[in-house]
């Protein structure tokens, strides 16, 4: 059926594309889920179904039965709709859950529970499925009470050998899925240790373990947890985040070096482990080896070690905001790689390909601005300013008089209505001033002057130029 | 990888081929021949601890201090990492001074000491090429550390010092750092017509090693971080005319 003839039967009907690829990654995702939840062997079974081998695992959930209806409501929390059959061999466990529904087999009693099934349940080929039919065999019973003679003869060994396996006298392996294993790398100690110096020189001896384990999965640690167990069994940790993938282990030491005052060693340490928990990809990078001069070292080695000492949120940069209002004008950017704007590719027909101009930076040059600005602007006492758009002649700020002897102004700034409904009408009219010992603050009036709905007309000094 | 010590060698001989002399200079001028001539390295030292403060408590002086260091900062090479304490620093007019967004990063310290050690951090990596801290306190023994942890590299340390007390002068405190500046603000420019004119700053060295202190006029740093003398130094009587019954006032 085509798509424009199911949207007129079904209006208002979802369509997706197909996505084989994205349906078998989170297959794959979700294999590995189950592997690392309710059993070490889980291999997938086609585009749509995942075998797990229950064999001594149900007992730690409850029983099969329990256990089936705990992944069932799992995974029906996930969004899946999932069948479940639980069969001695793989095949009877595929044919139960595809043609039969949720089912639990007893032991040895597949023959039985598959006989009514129809004979695609054995995973055939349709052209054998077609013959059987004309033959008059639609059910897996009348299959299995044929003589195998013939049968292997005339439909090939395929068949039977699904057979075989569906009811138990072949073996099917299952190619299980791999869970990714996270790096870790752990040393035991003969003699508890528990002076700084010994925790510092074991450290030194596990870091060029660990590079040497993420050199080899071609990965560079973004967070690192060390795990100091203690003989009282409260682990000590440390957690150090890197901000660019590294493997370098001394710079790892240094950093877990600053840290080891955090480890309260007690009675004494048994082992420390250096767990990666989380990792990114670090291949093999260029290096540009200049002659004339010695190459700065990359910034992003400081960043962690201040990273570690004050903190991530600590150290930021600053990044222009196209906004009017000063104080929305520029955002905290991450320290290293600063995003660059994503240059949006105009569409053919965009207007603004007219305007040839280059673009202005959201911080006009021309504007003077402030070298520092007030957290929030302060209001000014004793005002004595000409309306509509004189600057003050005198004003006091925290308690001191200033006269204004010279002055800029006004610029003024619209209320960003688009943002905030309460700037809908709201005007600012910023003013540079100078007073009589040469200080230059910047004042704003709220409101133009005119129209009393655009502001009160108080004053406040909102920054104040070198 | 190449072996280091041929890499050396072969600077070595790089250096000994160019015929002009080149290197990189060990100081940063001001390109005021008046200022420079006047400075013990004929510029700020780029290995060197260097201390500003504000003339005075008010915050348009504190202003005048912090433009001041980011024009030096952006006349320095490489990234910036400014120190601070509180998160007042205006970006937009840091970049008018010539502190390029893209190069600066700022750091936010609990404390004095925690300021100081993230300085002295930045100053050892040799990444960098400007660290700019503002403390209350520091003492002899901080800035002497600041001061080993700049020699030997081309970070030029920047440290503005506040005043601990009210009224109290944050430059007397004794110090390591090779110069120490007091930046005021002086009134602007003169406009033939009304409005505010390049803002201008008293500069006064208060100390220097090896060399004299001495006071000056400047205009503000402009765009590329560049201060200026004022054009009407060259007429001492206009400026002595001009300065003197604001002295009194």
């Amino acid at each position: 059926m085509a798509v424009t003839q199911a949207r007129a039967q079904v209006p208002g009907l979802d369509i997706r594309p197909a996505d084989p690829e994205g349906d078998l990654a989170s297959l794959t995702s979700l294999a590995i889920l189950a592997a690392r939840r309710w059993s070490p062997c889980v291999a997938l079974s086609g585009e749509d179904g995942l075998f797990l081998d229950l064999s001594g695992t149900a007992h730690l959930f409850g029983g099969e039965a329990k256990m089936a209806r705990h992944i069932v409501r799992l995974l029906a929390r996930a969004g899946f709709t999932a069948r479940i059959a639980i069969a001695d061999t793989p095949g009877a466990a595929w044919a139960l859950a595809r043609y039969h529904g949720h089912c639990l087999c007893p032991p040895g009693e597949q023959a039985r529970a598959l006989a009514g099934l129809p004979t695609p349940a054995l995973r055939i080929d349709e052209a054998a499925v077609e013959l059987l039919k004309r033959l008059g065999v639609d059910r897996i019973g009348q299959l299995a009470a044929l003589p195998r003679a013939p049968l292997t003869r005339r439909f090939g060994a395929a068949t039977v050998l699904r057979l075989d396996q569906a009811l138990g006298r072949i073996a099917e392996p299952l190619d299980p899925v791999t869970p990714p294993e996270s790096i870790a790398v752990r040393q035991r100690f003969a003699e508890p240790i528990a002076s700084a110096e010994a925790i510092e020189h074991w450290l030194g001896q596990l870091t060029p373990r660990l590079a040497a384990a993420l050199e080899d999965e071609g990965l560079g640690v973004q967070a690192l947890e060390c795990i100091a167990d203690r003989i009282d069994g409260v682990p000590q940790r440390i957690r150090i985040g890197l901000a660019r993938p590294n493997r370098d282990p001394a710079h790892l030491l240094r950093l877990l070096k600053r840290r080891i005052e955090d480890v309260e060693p007690g009675y004494g340490i048994d082992a420390i482990t250096l767990h990666v928990r989380r990792a990114a990809p670090l291949g093999p990078e260029p290096v540009v080896e200049r002659l004339d001069e010695e190459a700065a070292p990359d910034i992003a080695t400081l960043v962690d070690t201040l990273a570690t000492r004050i903190g991530q949120d600590a150290m930021w940069r600053m990044r222009a905001v196209e906004s009017d209002m000063p104080e929305r004008s520029l955002a905290r950017a991450p320290v290293l790689d600063p995003p660059i704007r994503s240059g949006e590719r105009p569409k053919v027909d965009d207007v603004r390909q007219l305007d040839r101009s280059a673009t202005l930076h959201p911080w006009h040059p021309a504007w003077p601005k402030p070298a520092r600005l007030l957290r929030r602007p302060e209001r000014l006492d004793h005002v004595i300013a000409e309306l509509p758009d004189q600057p003050p002649r005198r004003f006091t700020w925290r308690g001191r008089p200033h006269q204004v002897i010279r002055a800029d102004g006004p610029e003024r700034v619209q209320g960003e209505w688009w943002k905030r409904d309460a700037e809908r009408l709201s005007v600012r009219d910023y003013f540079r001033v100078e007073d009589e010992d040469g200080r230059r603050y910047w004042l704003f009036r709220a409101g133009d002057g005119e129209r009393a709905v655009t502001g009160d007309l108080s004053w406040y000094l909102h920054g104040v130029f070198g | 990888m190449a072996d280091p010590a041929v890499l050396k060698q072969l600077r070595e001989s790089l250096k000994g081929l160019e015929t002009g002399g080149f290197r990189r200079r060990p100081a940063l001028p001001f390109g005021i021949p008046a200022i420079d001539s006047r400075l013990a390295d004929e510029g700020l030292r780029l290995d060197a601890l260097h201390e500003v403060a504000a003339g005075t408590s008010d915050m348009a002086d504190d202003c005048a201090a912090t433009l001041f260091l980011a024009g030096i900062a952006a006349r320095a090479w490489g990234p910036v990492l400014w120190v601070v304490r509180r998160r007042d620093l205006f970006a937009p007019g840091l970049a008018q001074s010539g502190l390029d967004p893209k190069r600066l990063i700022y750091a936010e310290a609990k404390d004095d000491a925690e300021l100081l050690a993230v300085m002295e951090e930045g100053l050892r990596h040799r990444g960098l090429g400007a660290v700019i801290g503002e403390a209350k306190r520091a003492d002899m023994t901080a800035t002497r550390r600041l001061q080993l942890a700049a020699e030997g590299g081309r970070t030029i340390a920047l440290l503005m010092k506040r005043a601990a007390r009210e009224g109290s002068d944050p430059i007397a405190m004794p110090s390591a750092a090779v110069t120490r500046w007091r930046v005021t603000c002086a009134p602007s420019t003169p406009l033939p017509v009304a409005g505010v004119g390049r803002p201008r700053w008293k500069l006064a060295l208060a100390r220097q090693k090896g060399g004299e202190g001495f006071e000056t006029i400047v205009e503000a740093c402009d765009a590329t971080g560049r201060c200026a003398l004022p054009p009407v130094m060259a007429d001492r009587k206009a400026v002595a005319g001009g300065t003197a019954p604001r002295r009194a006032a």
